[in-house]
């Protein structure tokens, strides 16, 4: 229980087994009443088993689905299971759970809260052109949902009933669709999104996703994913 | 001219199918884009056929048009080929739900045996 509503913690986790364990300790530790969802998507190393025996339920994927897929299994665990809001956080330990009861706080005027980076808190850098696909993004997308956002991209979010409804309906798989378009589509059916901001730290083990070299693919690919997601109903 | 009309409007309908195909997600972004893309090229050859005879010379094919004709057999070659290998692909994957599916019933059947066991020894 946070501030008297049933939680869920939504980890989907890819080959995480360096930092699953610690991730999951800590949430458990800052946060005694929630119960905590990793979601393993396919992963070939050890991460199931680790999440299991630090403490965690476990939601094994037979084949990677990726994101999109993962998130969809947790939102309809968190459904299926009575839960009031269920978070995402990422399995690197770049997320901290200090910040859940401030996420929590916000669900009672808003349907869906983001944790953001470059939001007044913390100093986590981008440069290049992942920065301009960011500013493109954050400023496209403030605009649709009435709002200031200023880190769309981010994975750490807090949903509300309505929200888990529908993402357990509804959550693509497409690349970037898990941040993007789901914002686009959410803000479109009239739910309200806010940004709370968050300091974020540097992943605890293992390699991020996005060396420098694809940071101009990402771009293009950013801009048309955001092109589809407001084309599309 | 008569020509350039048919095969521009063919391209055009094409385009807005696509896109309306898109619009209600019953396409995948990614085959999206392929076919998006496609038409970004075809529809500008519809319009103006004589757009690739200098390509075309280079080359030694004897007219543009042949020359996108032999591109456009390449092309949907390749398609298929990728078409044969997403497929390949799901038929993996559902062997493996198949799998996990039967070894989940094997665990819960043999569950429920050791449960029956227990209570019968009892009673
Ligand atoms: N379920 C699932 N999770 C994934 C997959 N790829 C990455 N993840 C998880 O998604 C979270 C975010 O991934 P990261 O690689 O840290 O991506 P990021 O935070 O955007 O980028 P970095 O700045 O590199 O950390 C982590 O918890 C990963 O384990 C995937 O294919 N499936
Ligand atoms: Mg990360």
């Amino acid at each position: 229980m946070v501030n008297g509503k049933r939680v869920l913690i939504i980890i989907p986790a890819l080959n995480e087994s360096g930092s699953i364990a610690e991730v999951v300790h800590e949430v458990r530790g800052e946060l005694p009443g929630v119960d905590v969802l990793v979601v393993d998507d396919g992963s070939t190393d050890r991460t199931a088993a680790v999440a299991a025996a630090a403490g965690a339920r476990v939601a094994k994927l037979p084949y990677n689905l990726g994101v999109g897929g993962a998130m969809r299994c947790g939102y309809r665990y968190a459904r299926d299971h009575d839960y009031d809001v269920a978070i995402q956080i990422d399995a690197d330990g770049q997320h901290d759970p200090r910040y859940v009861p401030k996420l929590v706080d916000q669900l009672d005027e808003t349907d869906l809260v983001i944790g953001a980076r470059f939001a007044g808190e913390g100093d986590y850098n981008v440069r290049g052109p992942r920065r301009w696909a960011m500013v493109m993004l954050s400023g496209v997308l403030s605009r649709v949902a009435h709002t200031k956002l200023t880190d769309t991209t981010s994975g750490f979010r807090a949903a509300n009933r309505r929200v888990i409804d529908m993402f357990a309906t509804w959550y693509p798989v497409e690349y970037l669709g898990d941040t993007v378009e789901t914002l686009v589509h959410t803000a479109r059916r009239g739910y309200k999104i806010r940004q709370v901001p968050v300091a974020m730290r540097k992943r605890m083990a293992g390699t991020p996703s996005h060396s420098p070299a694809k940071a101009m693919i990402y771009l293009g690919r950013a801009f048309a994913v955001l092109t589809l997601a407001l084309i599309r109903r | 001219m008569k020509l350039t009309l048919v095969t521009g409007l063919t391209g055009l309908i094409l385009l807005a199918t696509i896109v309306e195909l898109l619009r209600r997600r019953q396409l995948r972004e990614k085959y999206g884009m392929l076919w998006l893309g496609v038409l970004v090229i075809v529809i500008p050859l519809s319009l103006f056929p004589r757009l690739l005879d200098n390509v075309a010379e280079l080359l030694g094919v004897a007219s543009g048009v042949s020359l996108v004709l032999f591109l456009g057999i390449v092309f949907l070659l390749l398609v298929c080929v990728h078409l044969s290998w997403e497929v390949s692909h799901l038929e993996e994957e559902t062997r493996t739900l198949a799998e996990d599916f039967a070894l989940l019933r094997a665990q819960i059947d043999a569950d429920r045996a050791a449960r029956d066991e227990l209570v019968s020894h009892d009673g």
